[in-house]
This record gives C-alpha cells, structure tokens and sequence, in this order.
C-alpha cells in the first residue's frame, strides 16, 4: 500500500492503511527532531503558504517549523494582513499565491469545506488545517499516533471524548480516526453540546462524566469554545466545571493507565484542573511534539502524492 | 512472467560476507575506530551479520548503525513517496571510519543520499562502501569499496535479495520480464 494522494483534506475520505502510513511516517520524522541536525532536505525548494483565514498560533508554528525542518520556505499569511480585508476572495487569494509557485498551501478557514473548495482548482497541494466545526485532520492524526506510541495499539482501546462535541472540529476528525483504526468512541458533556446524531456514526454518548471515564483508556478532553458558541449552551463556566471538568476525585475513578490528552490551549481549572493537567498521566505536552512529527510526514506524503513530475530548474 | 536466476545461495553469501569482513579488517588497522552503518532495509541487516564476522576478527564489539535516507533522496518528485524506516545512530560518527553497508549498488544515488543524510550526524574520518551485490548503471561518480560480487547486469533486470531475517531465505536473484 502506498500514499497517492495529493492533498490532505478530511479523514473521513481516508482509509485505515493510509493513515497508517501517516503514522508510520511520522515515527521516522519525529527522531529527526531529536537529533542535533533537525533539518532534512526533503522538501528543499519547495514553497510552503500557510493560509490562516482564521487566528491560530499553535497550529500554524506546528505547520511551519514542519515545513522549515523539511528544508522547505515557508510563507505566512493571515487574514488580519492581508488582502481578504479589502475585498479580495478566497478563490483570488489562493490563485495569487500559487502564481507565485507555492507547492503547498495549508489553509484553516471559518467555513467548512474550504480547503475542499481550493483543492478544486489549484494544482499546489492543499492540506486542512481545521474547516469549521467540519474536521481538523493532523489534530486527529497526531491524537492516534500518540494513543499508538503510548499504549502500544488502538484497536480495542476505549476513548472517551469528553466536552464540547457540537462545535469541535477536533471531535470530528478523532471520531472518523478512532473508529477507522477500530477503537470504541464514548462522547460526554452537556446535552446541548453533545447531539444525539453522533450516535449514528457509531459512538457511544452519554451525559454521565462518571460512567463516561471509568473504563477510558484514554480521555481526550476539548476545550469549551467561547468563540464559536453562539448562544449560550450552558449556565455558566463554573458549572460546566463542578459537572464536566477533570478534577484530582474524578481522576480517582480512571483506570491507572489512563492516558489524559488535551488539544490546546488548556483552560485550567475549566475542563481540567491544574494539577490534573500537570500530573503523569497527562500526554499534553507530548501531544505537540508529535504534531510537529505528523506536519512533517504530511507535507512530506502530499509532496510526494502528486507523482511523478518535472523537476523545476 | 518473470524469469529467475539464482545468483548466490546461502554459502555464498556467508563466504562473500566473509571475505568482505576480512578486507575490512585489512584495509582499517585501527579497528576501535570502526562503525558500520546499514542503509535501511537490508543494509542494516548486513551490517549485523559484518559486525559479527568482524567481531571474531578483531576481538571487541563493533557498533552498528541503520540509516534511512529517503528523506535525503534527490528524486522524491519522480516516485510515490517511499516508506520511512528509522535512523539509529547510537553514536558518534565524529572522526569514526564508517563504513556504509547496502545490500545492491546500482545508480549510486542511494549512497550519496546516505552520505548527505550522514554528514547530519558529524564529520566522519572517512567514509567506505560496503555491497553485496554490484550491478552497475552508475549515475554518480561513486564507487564500491568491498564488493561481494560484480553482476553485469541490463537496465530492464532486477536484483533480488532475500534476507533471512526478513524473508526466512538467503538468496539472492536475478530476475527479467
């Protein structure tokens, strides 16, 4: 089985083997970071844009450091700056950019489907970096190679995905993984951020945090999105906390080896308590050196998807 | 379909891994300073199996290291992208004779990728090439130092090797369409 594909859009569209391959990949770039040479020349005079429509830190340094590791140039672009304040359209601003040669673009954008809408028309390589409340699919990528390194497997183990489901992009991308890699996907959090629908894609939901993380082999916990709700979904964050957050007594209750994950950026003392984000069990930091590691492999496969091509002078 | 011709057997793998162990050992008096590098798959295998008939030679370990250079290639537009395997090198290469260990030298291009992907991990004293199998077509100026055997071959032929380790057989074949 080998990687064809030329952009990385969704993982509902991938198959099991091809995320291995993903993963697999990834195992190798991740020891490039350990050494005291960080760069390859992989992606050497390749031009990388990264098309950040809506704000993003930690994605965004993730992807260019990747890129930068990769020997690749990098350029930024944020919709603060740029030219889609005064009127210019996606459309027109991702043909500009491939006018200027640009390899690949990755683009996270407000509304789902964008990164499908470019791939359409543009010969650059597109690769999601979070569409909406639509799919984020290196975050889900990472997530299983972290679960993979820690426990060895994923097939078989329990996940719970406890928070806010409704508007997550990351709960999207984790469910369409987990369930392809064969692992069981409890959803938890408030009957308003938690729809029912789920359950047709085949995981389980419940509203109760207690029987949500007894049996979790791994609890991926999803920040409460302020900026994406609406209207209220919830009374107020400090009930959300007492009724939903990870705390030291309902750590207590989790399996031993329990994996904890967190996306970022943590809100302490909201979703997970301060000591709980800090304590052993807890993969956070670990999650985003893995992140660095799946950026790298999927620039590297999306590159190399295209198949066979001229070599630019 | 394919038509098969078997051009080493197990013994003559053993025998030429042998020889090629002993020129080694010729050629590197200062055999403390000697590490051997596999170039992922079946060079790291070789590279045990040299480290091993070294070891009888010279009476101490002699450390071994796995290299993938796919990161390195210089050809990654022209094929799907190839598998990545990891890179160990649990050491120095700093002033060490290396010596690189494949199982076929064919373009030359694997090995300059693996003198590129090297350089990364230090400033080796010097670099030697060590290869089952030689088929020619060279693309590069580059050139086997220990050779268990030259096979003239035609660009439409395919060098074949299986390794135990990975194949439960020593052999290796040339095959033609």
């Amino acid at each position: 089985m080998t990687w064809n594909r030329k952009h990385l859009l969704d993982i509902q569209s991938l198959s099991a083997e091809e995320i291995f391959i993903v993963l697999d990949t990834a195992r190798g770039f991740k020891a490039v970071g350990e050494r005291a040479i960080k760069t390859v020349p992989a992606l050497r005079g390749k031009t990388v844009v990264n098309l950040f429509i809506e704000p993003s830190t930690r994605t965004r340094i993730s992807f260019e450091l990747a890129a930068q590791r990769l020997t690749a140039d990098v350029i930024n672009f944020t919709a603060e700056a740029s030219s889609l304040k005064k009127g210019e359209t996606l459309k027109d601003t991702a043909r500009n950019l491939e006018a200027l040669n640009a390899d690949i673009i990755i683009i996270r954008h407000s509304a789902t489907g964008a990164p499908h809408f470019l791939s359409r028309f543009l010969n650059a390589s597109v690769v999601n970096a979070g569409d909406g409340a639509h799919e984020h699919p290196t975050q889900a990528l990472l997530d299983v190679f972290t679960i993979r390194e820690k426990k060895g497997r994923i097939e078989g183990l329990n996940v719970t995905i406890l928070g806010d489901i409704l508007y997550s992009r990351v709960a999207r991308s984790n469910i369409w993984a987990l369930l392809k890699l064969g692992a069981k996907v409890t959803l938890c959090g408030p009957s308003t951020l938690v729809p029912r629908d789920f359950e047709r894609l085949g995981c389980r939901i419940t509203h109760d945090v207690r029987e949500a993380i007894e049996n979790a082999d791994i609890i991926n916990l999803l920040r409460i999105q302020h900026e994406r709700q609406r209207k209220t979904m919830f009374p107020s964050i400090g009930e959300y906390a007492s009724l939903f957050g990870l705390n030291r007594a309902r750590l207590a209750l989790t399996k031993p080896d329990v994996l904890i994950m967190h996306p970022g950026p943590i809100n302490r003392g909201v979703e997970i308590d301060s000591s709980v984000a800090d304590c052993s069990r807890s993969v956070i930091l670990e999650q985003v050196t893995n992140g660095l590691a799946v950026r790298m492999a999927v620039l590297f496969l999306v590159n190399g998807g295209k198949g066979p091509q001229e070599i630019r002078a | 379909m394919f038509k098969r011709t078997l051009l080493l057997d197990a013994s003559d793998i053993q025998r030429a891994l042998a020889r090629m162990a002993h020129e080694i050992a010729e050629r590197n008096p200062a055999s403390a300073n000697v590490v051997l590098v596999g170039i992922q798959r079946g060079g790291v295998h070789l590279a045990r199996r040299l480290s091993t008939l070294l070891k009888d030679v010279w009476g101490h370990d002699v450390t071994v290291g796995a290299l993938d250079v796919n990161m390195h290639r210089d050809d990654l537009n022209h094929r799907v992208p190839p598998q990545i395997h990891p890179t160990s090198i649990p050491f120095d290469v700093t002033e060490k004779n290396v010596i690189l260990v494949d199982d076929v030298l064919f373009s030359g291009r694997t090995t300059r990728a693996a003198m590129d992907a090297l350089n990364d991990f230090g400033r080796p004293r010097a670099i030697q090439l060590a290869v089952l199998v030689d088929r020619g077509h060279r693309e590069l100026p580059i050139k086997a130092d220990f050779v268990g055997k030259n096979v003239p071959t035609s660009l439409q032929e395919r060098i074949n090797v299986a390794l135990n380790e990975e194949d439960g057989e020593d052999a290796v074949h040339l095959e033609r369409q």
